[in-house]
């Protein structure tokens, strides 16, 4: 903390909210919540209460704390440490039927919905029917549509679950919990897969669940939403709780300053691009999707030296398809694409590496690394069979070492050591372990799909540092992203992707947020 | 040719097709309630060959039919405990406990043959009962409805497994935890329970397979279900894990062997062909499962232990 005078108010909440708390007791409170997963702490004696009518954040980086906390209340993770009461009534959560009995509803972050069962059928499941042993969808139908008029959620109960938007399937979620009358409702960073409008939808419905005397908790590491919605702000940072806030007390700067414990400046806006030769022109690109259906539509776009091209949308929308095709890994229908002038498309993988191409893939686990190889092998992945690393099949494991352990330092790779297995950093380390190796190679293009997400602030900000580097460096840089706060502060020009189309560009000097967060809806303005 | 197309002959293949197909239908039942919940069990042979057993066992030693399937049915249910136990408490890789499940039962059972029984000697087998009025539709009553009482179950089963999948509680319960078991966790289903009872009823299933094809037979001898359960594992992927479609996989494959042994009989299949004729229905199955069974998605979890994560 940098002013000593920020920390007394920390602790100390809204006088108009404690008065509020005096008259009645807290519809939930967590004491001294202490959870230990073999060599992490996750929760560390968290204290944590929701008020009736109140909408209550809680704020940290991923791996601060928030989902363990909410997993310990809604009866997955039992704490080592701690109490809860509900109602002022001390009670133990032993499982999610247990926490569902206690009113408490969870919408995940990941919906827990079954994609081959109906809406209604996965709001009546686990449910104990009217008619015994047989199903009572019709009367569950009904319930639901009267839930869902009364507050403004719009679903079709007979639609199968996998026919949904994302918005709906979210909407489908909070029809689940308050079915089950929950009176405490947990949602584990709700905004994350939805188009800036279906957010504006969202937080009409929290509010309003909120103003019908429920409590609701907020999870979520973006600053603006939670000074959007909240009343109340508890900021997490390494499993301990930093601090509570109202939003009157609260800003941007003293929330992000509490979750990353230290003064960050976010700013990372350079000098304009240069402009020069043209590195990558995909032409006509159609690739199809796992399912079949045309992802990507015929993309035109160009990237040149020295600039960085943004790709806004939300996920779906054909994003990981363009990428996978361009780096060679997904078979394409159509169109061309050039590096440096030589066509690539449809050329194997180390081919399209060959002509100049980076790939920092959005799946990290699955795509990005080997999670049982070592740091050292990771970083070789790409490079191994090749001068000086090897020499006639055999590896120079002198020469390797040396390599990594520069690149290790070069890229402030956490690890205990080069021989820790890769599925052991944290998701950040693991991504900076990608870019160590994809710009080991001096590329031409550097194509990274979802540079940051997932990853902490710290973490991020590194990252984004190291791709306007290379961009400063010549590189020409394409970003693939659905966070659209990144797009608009790295990118030189966006391209916004809907349905496999590029739909719409934008100039981040001049477009504002919702502009291109319309573009993103597939709202083309006439 | 000319003498298979003749009432008889064709009257009683189809008839013989219905009721070679009851086994193969028990087990197939069963293995879908298994594999439905996510758990895929390819143990279903060894414990029809286990179940057979107990089955001649206790009709050569009681002369009592009913006991001898009650014995099978309840054979099929001890291994339904253990292969539960292997495959969802202690989440197994469940191909290749399934594999040792089936070493062991055709161990056992030709263990037990030898030490226990020794020379075959024929039990008497089932005999069939005419539904009144239906029997005597011309072709159609001989064809169907002069079976044995376990034939009349196992196609009683198909509609009732349907409804217990489509209508009930714990059907949607089934669906869940083979399709995304977390959802079912964070609603409060026990993915455990659901999974230990549709292990417990297919292998019950797999039990009164061994029993019904026992009967067929009248005989036990060593590995006397020639991987009928195996192909009854596979007749859950043909019937896309629906009862009506495994229905309809198992009276297939029920007419091709009745087929190619009413034609070896007749002499249309020569001598010299008779064992890569035996070929046949497992060529069509497998050929009709690369036809049908890609448009179908299998259950989205199958033979993926569950564990709460994150």
């Amino acid at each position: 903390m940098t002013d000593p005078g920020a920390l007394s108010h920390l602790e100390e909440t809204d006088p108009r909210t404690l008065s509020h708390l005096e008259e009645a007791v807290p519809l939930l409170q967590m004491s001294a919540i202490t959870k230990r997963f073999p060599g992490v702490l996750a929760n560390d004696g968290v204290d944590f209460d929701v008020a009736a009518g109140e909408v209550h954040a809680l704020f940290g980086e991923n791996g601060a704390g928030k989902s363990t906390l909410m997993r310990v209340l809604y009866g997955l993770y039992r704490p080592d440490e701690g109490k809860i009461a509900i109602n002022g009534k001390a009670t133990e959560i032993s499982s999610p039927a247990a926490a569902i009995r206690q009113g408490i509803g969870m919408i995940h972050q990941h919906f827990m919905l079954v994609n081959t069962l109906t809406v209604v059928e996965n709001i009546a499941l686990g449910l104990k029917s009217s008619r015994g042993p047989l199903t009572d969808l019709r009367r569950v139908a009904k319930r639901v549509r009267e839930l869902a008029d009364s507050h403004g959620l719009k679903v079709s109960t007979d639609a199968l679950v996998w026919q949904l938007s994302v918005g709906e399937r979210q909407r489908v979620e909070i029809l689940k919990a308050l079915y089950r009358d929950a009176n405490i409702l947990v949602l584990d960073e709700p905004t994350a897969v939805l188009t800036p409008n279906e957010v504006d939808d969202l937080f009409r419905v929290l509010r309003q669940l909120a103003a019908a005397g429920r409590g609701l908790v907020f999870i979520s590491h973006k600053v603006n939403e939670v000074l959007e919605l909240s009343d109340r702000i508890t900021v997490l940072r390494a499993g301990r709780r930093v601090g509570t806030l109202s939003r009157e007390a609260a800003s941007r700067e003293s929330l992000v300053e509490m979750m990353v414990g230290h003064d960050i400046s976010a700013e990372i806006r350079q000098a304009p691009a240069a402009g020069g030769d043209k590195r990558l022109v995909l032409a006509g690109l159609t690739v199809r999707g796992d399912r079949g259906q045309e992802a990507v539509r015929g993309v035109d776009l160009t990237v040149e030296s020295g600039e960085i091209v943004g790709i806004a949308g939300v996920s779906g929308n054909g994003q990981r398809e363009l990428a996978e095709a361009i780096a060679g890994i997904r078979a394409p229908e159509g169109g061309s694409a050039l590096i440096d002038g030589k066509e690539v498309l449809g050329a194997p993988p180390d081919r399209v590496r060959a002509a100049g191409l980076a790939y920092v893939p959005e799946e990290r686990m699955r795509d990005g690394i080997v999670p049982d190889f070592s740091v050292a092998e990771n970083l070789m992945l790409v490079e191994s069979g090749r001068p000086p690393f090897s020499h006639l099949g055999f590896l120079r494991a002198r020469t390797i070492r040396r390599h990594c352990q520069k690149l290790v330092e070069e890229f402030a790779v956490k690890t205990p050591s080069l021989d820790t297995p890769a599925r052991n950093l944290s998701g950040g380390n693991i991504q900076k372990l990608i870019m160590a190796r994809e710009l080991s190679g001096r590329p031409r293009v550097l194509l990274v799909a979802q540079p940051t997400r997932g990853i902490d602030v710290g973490a991020a900000t590194y990252i984004h540092k190291r791709l306007v580097e290379q961009r400063d460096a010549g590189t020409a840089v394409l970003i693939i992203s659905e966070d659209l706060d990144e797009v608009m502060s790295l990118s030189d020009r966006i391209l916004v992707m809907f349905e496999g189309r590029v739909i719409g560009t934008a100039d981040p000097r001049t477009s504002t947020r919702e502009a291109v967060g319309l573009l993103m809806a597939g709202v083309v303005p006439s | 040719m000319a003498h298979f197309f003749t009432y008889a002959v064709l009257t009683s293949t189809v008839a013989a097709a219905i009721a070679l197909s009851s086994s193969f239908l028990f087990a197939a039942l069963g293995e879908t309630m298994g594999q439905r919940s996510g758990v895929i069990n390819l143990g279903v042979d060894g414990i029809m060959l286990l179940s057979a057993f107990a089955t001649y066992f206790t009709a050569l030693k009681t002369g009592d039919l009913l006991y001898a399937v009650l014995a099978g049915a309840g054979v099929g249910l001890v291994m339904g405990f253990v292969t539960a136990f292997i495959s969802v408490t202690l989440k197994a890789e469940q191909g290749i406990s399934g594999i040792g499940v089936y070493l062991f039962g055709l161990g056992l059972s030709d263990l037990l043959f030898l030490r226990l029984v020794g020379t075959p000697l024929p039990i008497s087998q089932l005999s069939p009962i005419g539904i009144p009025l239906l029997d005597r539709i011309p072709a159609v009553g001989a064809m169907f409805f002069r079976q044995t009482i376990l034939v009349y179950l196992a196609f009683l089963l198909v509609p009732v497994f349907t409804f217990v999948l489509n209508r009930t509680t714990y059907g949607l319960k089934i669906r869940a935890a083979g399709e995304n078991p977390s959802a079912a966790d964070t609603v409060g289903i026990s993915v455990a329970r659901i999974r230990w009872s549709t292990v417990l009823i297919g292998c019950t299933m797999a039990g009164l397979a061994g029993a019904a094809l026992l009967l067929y037979d009248g005989i036990f001898m060593e590995n006397l279900t020639q991987s009928e359960g195996f192909i009854a594992v596979a007749l859950v992927y043909f019937g896309a894990w629906r009862p009506l479609g495994v229905m309809g996989g198992s009276v297939l494959y029920g007419l091709a062997i009745a087929v190619v042994l009413s034609w070896k009989s007749l002499g249309i299949i020569p001598l010299s062909a008779s064992d890569l004729a035996a070929t046949a229905p497992a060529v069509i199955t497998v050929l009709t499962l690369l036809l049908v069974a890609r448009r179908f998605r299998q259950p989205a979890v199958l033979g993926k232990p569950y564990e709460r994560g994150d």
